[in-house]
């Protein structure tokens, strides 16, 4: 889309205007009355309570009084709801009385046709539409189970539901009691700390290992580079069912099941794919001239690789080091089979919960989670700006 | 390189600065960075090998391994080898199975091999187990017949004198507990004179030392070995015998000779004990599976069965693993076709919006693929139950009445809508990154041209895309078919993969070999998508974020 668009808004005929508002009342209308009692009368009544609500707005108050119409708007649904179903209807009418003010004002002056070039038809700017709004359902289908988790971790009960309390804003419904049982359950703390204990050391293997593999990798002449790729990328590619079966067979003949190590060594190998493939996509932009320079100016290589060379690839090598660490941290399957008891970590205890012995401690421990990958994502973000700058790159 | 090797030919080889000739200076700087870089990978390939594919390597030899038989029963193997599997063994192949059982008895190794012949006829385990504590039976009517002819048949000491070689009497005699055991070793013509009795004796021994840490000067031997005794003393005559205990070996040879001397046959033994070794399926299936290699796990795999009579498909009530391959396809398939239609409007609304509101859409994208998977198997475990957050909405709407609430977990609606939304943003990002390359000029040029908008998407657009959809639809796939945590946890017994099916056999049912062979099936399967995936988009191309 180009930035500078001259569409003009103008007001549009009262009859699409009321036309609109009626239809879009009506589908709001099927839920309040299927709530109430009868969809059918729902359906009547919001038709005609959104048309003449779209009537007062666009004629008689009309655009200089906008403000004050859709604030007084929000006011009226926010009490109507309040009486129908108290304070979760306070809530939903206040958010209703927000999104038709808007909507009233959108259409009823023509604004939606602004951002848009001219020429469209309507059919044209009807699609345009139609397509953001299917967009935003599939975003709201990827966000939504994640904040849902959410407040639900704040339960004061022992359930996995919203309870009645909770819907109606009432402090009592909400606690931090799960919270306290993760942080203080001796069954919860134990998994964090084995989850810190096997995760770093098993992100320091992958990256060192990982990092001199990808520098080989990048180099021109490496004799067998695609089956060498092949091998290394493994890991991420064959079902971790098949690897852990794998494992289970191979390291309890070595005695490595049920011991630290064999973990370790388990999620270093599952987290080297992802490190090979951040650092070789770092290495793909990198001058190859300067470690010459470098060379040329008498150097040694190992001089080279630490002063020139690992500067510049360092955000890959980072975020290579988050994808392994998340990978050790988030890993189940594997430490199910090679794990012991004594090594339970934080997926462990989640997985095992979530079969067994439902508690909500899994949501509290869920939103920890959500809130280490929010950080998690930021750096990355981060350092793909980073390193994009720094081989000259605009940021996207 | 070429031109320039042929212009040092005109006028002699070309030289580096160093004297040597040019070629050979570059091959060899050439030689050394190949070198570097193999020295740089071998670390991580050799790392990988190691406790990577080692491992599946192991796994796929286990698919085929089946020496249990072969080592718990040698003789009975051995022996069943010339039968032509027409009716019912021989004697001596009851008589060898009869001290191979019974050593296996002893071991406690009789049960596993009972679970693993259970696996091709059912009752095996059940047969094994019951043989486990019937074969003394047979012993000790030989056992009490010479023990009521000499106390000295039932205690360790005489059978040790006239089995064991004098020099290791003396040694072992000597022996202390914690220090190393004299191993046993027989007296000279021993073998020759008793046989049957003398390697029946000497794995008793052998067994006590090695395994039991107990000296068989003070363990009674089990009635296996009477029973070889009363074998030999049948066959030969003893009465010129001049050793140790010369006298009591004479007296129990003229017991044997004697008409009022019990016997009972092998055969009749074993028949006593289980009717089922009156029949030759056993011995049938004990001669299929003599083999140390067998395809048997992996036709049970697709549910079929070795059998005398040769391949084929199990009873229609047992076969479940073509339907779980079946499902696990079918469901992949349909996982990645939701994936497909619900990433193609985002990835295209992301390539096409002002890169600030994109980068913006695209932290939405990432959260959850960033967000731990059983974070997100949990959330869906939340919002899908019946009490859960779906159902609430749709009671408070009133849409379902409260007493009608859907059932959207433990099925495959559950597995298939939680794990299309793990998977969503391996296809979105692949798909993103092709159709940000797709330069826009060209469906404005279309539709200059007068192309409408279906054809300008269908005609130009589209097939410029088609690319990231092959890419995220192979990923999506592969991850897919192996999922594990997913289905095991939202998808009850209706939505369950193959992979909750080897789990199952690893950890519950303990049939690691058909686990194994389910694990080669679905390795091959994903092997070749991964090799159809380096062909069309290249491994190095793989983008995370």
């Amino acid at each position: 889309m180009n930035d500078v668009i001259l569409t003009p808004a103008g007001e549009k005929p009262l009859g699409f205007t009321l036309g609109v508002l009626a239809a879009a009342g009506a589908v709001a209308g099927i839920f309040i009355g299927a709530a109430n009692g009868s969809s059918l009368l729902g359906v009547i009544g919001g038709a005609i309570v959104m048309a003449g609500i779209a009537y007062v707005l666009v004629k008689l108050l009309g655009e200089g009084l906008e403000k004050l119409a859709r604030l007084g708007l929000v006011a009226l649904f926010a009490v109507v709801g309040l009486l129908l179903s108290g304070t979760p209807g306070l809530v939903v009418g206040g958010l209703f009385g927000w999104f038709f003010g808007w909507f009233a004002y959108w259409i009823g002056f023509g604004r939606y046709r602004t951002p848009l070039v001219p020429y469209l038809t309507s059919g044209q700017v009807l699609w345009h539409y139609t397509f953001r709004v299917i967009c935003g359902a599939i975003f709201v289908f990827l966000i939504t189970p994640i904040l849902v988790v959410m407040p639900l971790s704040f339960n004061a009960e022992s359930f996995f539901t919203f309870t009645p309390e909770m819907l109606s804003f009432d402090p009592a419904g909400y606690s931090l009691r799960h919270y306290r049982d993760f942080l203080t359950n001796p069954e919860w703390t134990r998994a964090v700390e084995n989850s810190l204990l096997i995760a770093p050391v098993a992100t320091v293997i992958s990256v060192s290992l990982g990092t001199l593999a990808a520098i080989g990798l990048s180099q021109s002449h490496v004799p067998g580079k695609r089956a060498i790729m092949a091998i290394l990328i493994s890991p991420m590619i064959v079902p971790l069912i098949i690897s852990a079966t794998g494992m289970y067979f191979f390291y309890s003949k070595i005695g490595l099941v049920g011991t630290y190590w064999g973990v370790v060594l388990a999620h270093a190998v599952l987290g080297i794919p992802f490190v090979i493939i951040t650092v070789t996509a770092t290495l793909v932009g990198f001058d190859r001239s300067l470690t010459r320079a470098a060379a040329n100016m008498g150097a040694n290589p190992v001089t080279t690789f630490f002063r020139v060379q690992m500067p510049l690839i360092l955000p890959g090598v980072i975020s290579g080091g988050l994808f392994a660490f998340i990978t050790s941290f988030d890993e189940v399957v594997v430490v199910l089979f090679i794990g012991s008891a004594e090594l339970q970590t934080l997926p462990w205890q989640m997985f095992t919960g979530l079969r067994e012995q439902i508690s909500p401690t899994i949501l509290a421990a869920a939103t920890i989670l959500v809130g280490i990958s929010i950080l998690l994502l930021t750096v990355v973000e981060m350092l793909r700006r980073r390193s994009e700058r720094l081989r000259g790159m605009t940021p996207r | 390189m070429t031109q320039a090797s042929a212009e040092g030919d005109a006028s002699g080889p070309m030289l580096a600065a160093d004297g040597t000739p040019l070629k050979k200076s570059l091959a060899r700087a050439l030689r050394l960075q190949k070198m570097r870089a193999l020295m740089l990978i071998a670390p991580l390939l050799l790392f990988v090998l190691v406790t990577f594919i080692a491992p599946i390597a192991d796994m796929l030899f286990r698919s085929v391994e089946n020496e249990i038989v072969s080592e718990t029963l040698p003789r009975t193997t051995a022996a069943l080898a010339d039968w032509d599997g027409q009716g019912l063994p021989p004697e001596g192949v009851y008589e060898d199975a009869f001290y191979d059982l019974y050593m296996a008895a002893e071991r406690k190794e009789h049960t596993r091999l009972g679970t693993r012949l259970n696996y091709e006829m059912t009752g095996a385990s059940s047969l094994m187990r019951k043989s486990g504590r019937g074969l003394d039976d047979i012993g000790e009517v030989y056992q009490d017949q010479f023990e009521d002819l000499d106390k000295n048949w039932d205690e360790a000491q005489p059978w040790a004198e006239l089995m064991g070689d004098p020099e290791w009497l003396t040694d072992q005699a000597a022996w202390e507990k914690g220090d190393r055991m004299p191993k046993f070793t027989l007296r000279d013509g021993i073998a020759d004179l008793l046989p049957k009795t003398a390697e029946q004796y000497e794995a008793f021994a052998l067994y006590q030392q090695e395994e039991e840490a107990k000296s068989p000067l003070k363990e009674e031997p089990w009635s296996a070995v009477h029973t070889a005794l009363y074998e030999d003393l049948k066959a030969g005559d003893l009465s010129g015998y001049t050793g140790p205990r010369a006298e009591m070996l004479i007296a129990a040879d003229a017991l044997v000779d004697s008409p009022d001397f019990e016997t009972v046959s092998f055969a009749d033994g074993f028949v006593e004990m289980d009717e089922d070794w009156a029949q030759p399926e056993i011995w049938k299936t004990i001669k299929l599976y003599a083999p140390d290699y067998t395809s048997g796990y992996f036709l049970n795999s697709v549910d079929m069965q070795l059998t005398p009579e040769g391949v084929e498909m199990r009873p229609e009530n047992e076969r479940i693993y073509i339907l779980l391959f079946k499902r696990t396809i079918f469901m992949s398939l349909v996982i990645t076709g939701s994936c497909i239609l619900l990433a193609y409007p985002v990835a295209y609304i992301l390539s096409n919006l002002p890169s600030r509101q994109a980068n913006l859409l695209m932290i939405l994208v990432l959260l959850p693929f960033w967000t731990s998977l059983l974070v997100r198997t949990s959330a869906w475990k939340v919002m899908l139950q019946q009490q859960g957050v779906i159902n609430d909405v749709l009671v408070w709407l009133g849409l379902i009445a409260d007493d009608s609430r859907l059932v959207m977990i433990n099925n495959q609606f559950g597995t298939i809508v939680a794990m299309t939304h793990i998977l969503l943003p391996f296809m979105i990002l692949p798909m993103y990154s092709v159709m940000s390359t797709i330069p826009p000029t060209y469906v404005r040029a279309a539709k200059s041209l007068g192309a409408t908008n279906w054809t300008t998407f269908w005609r130009v657009y589209f097939p410029q895309s088609i690319p990231g959809i092959g890419a995220g639809s192979i990923l999506v796939f592969i991850l897919s078919i192996g999922y594990y945590i997913t289905p095991e946890i939202v998808g009850g017994t209706t939505g369950t993969f193959i992979s909750n099916r080897i789990a199952y056999h690893i950890s519950s049912s303990l049939n690691w070999g058909l686990a194994a062979a389910l694990g080669a099936i679905l390795l091959a399967v994903v092997l070749i998508l991964y090799w159809a995936y380096d062909r069309i988009v290249g491994i190095d191309n793989v983008k995370l974020g």
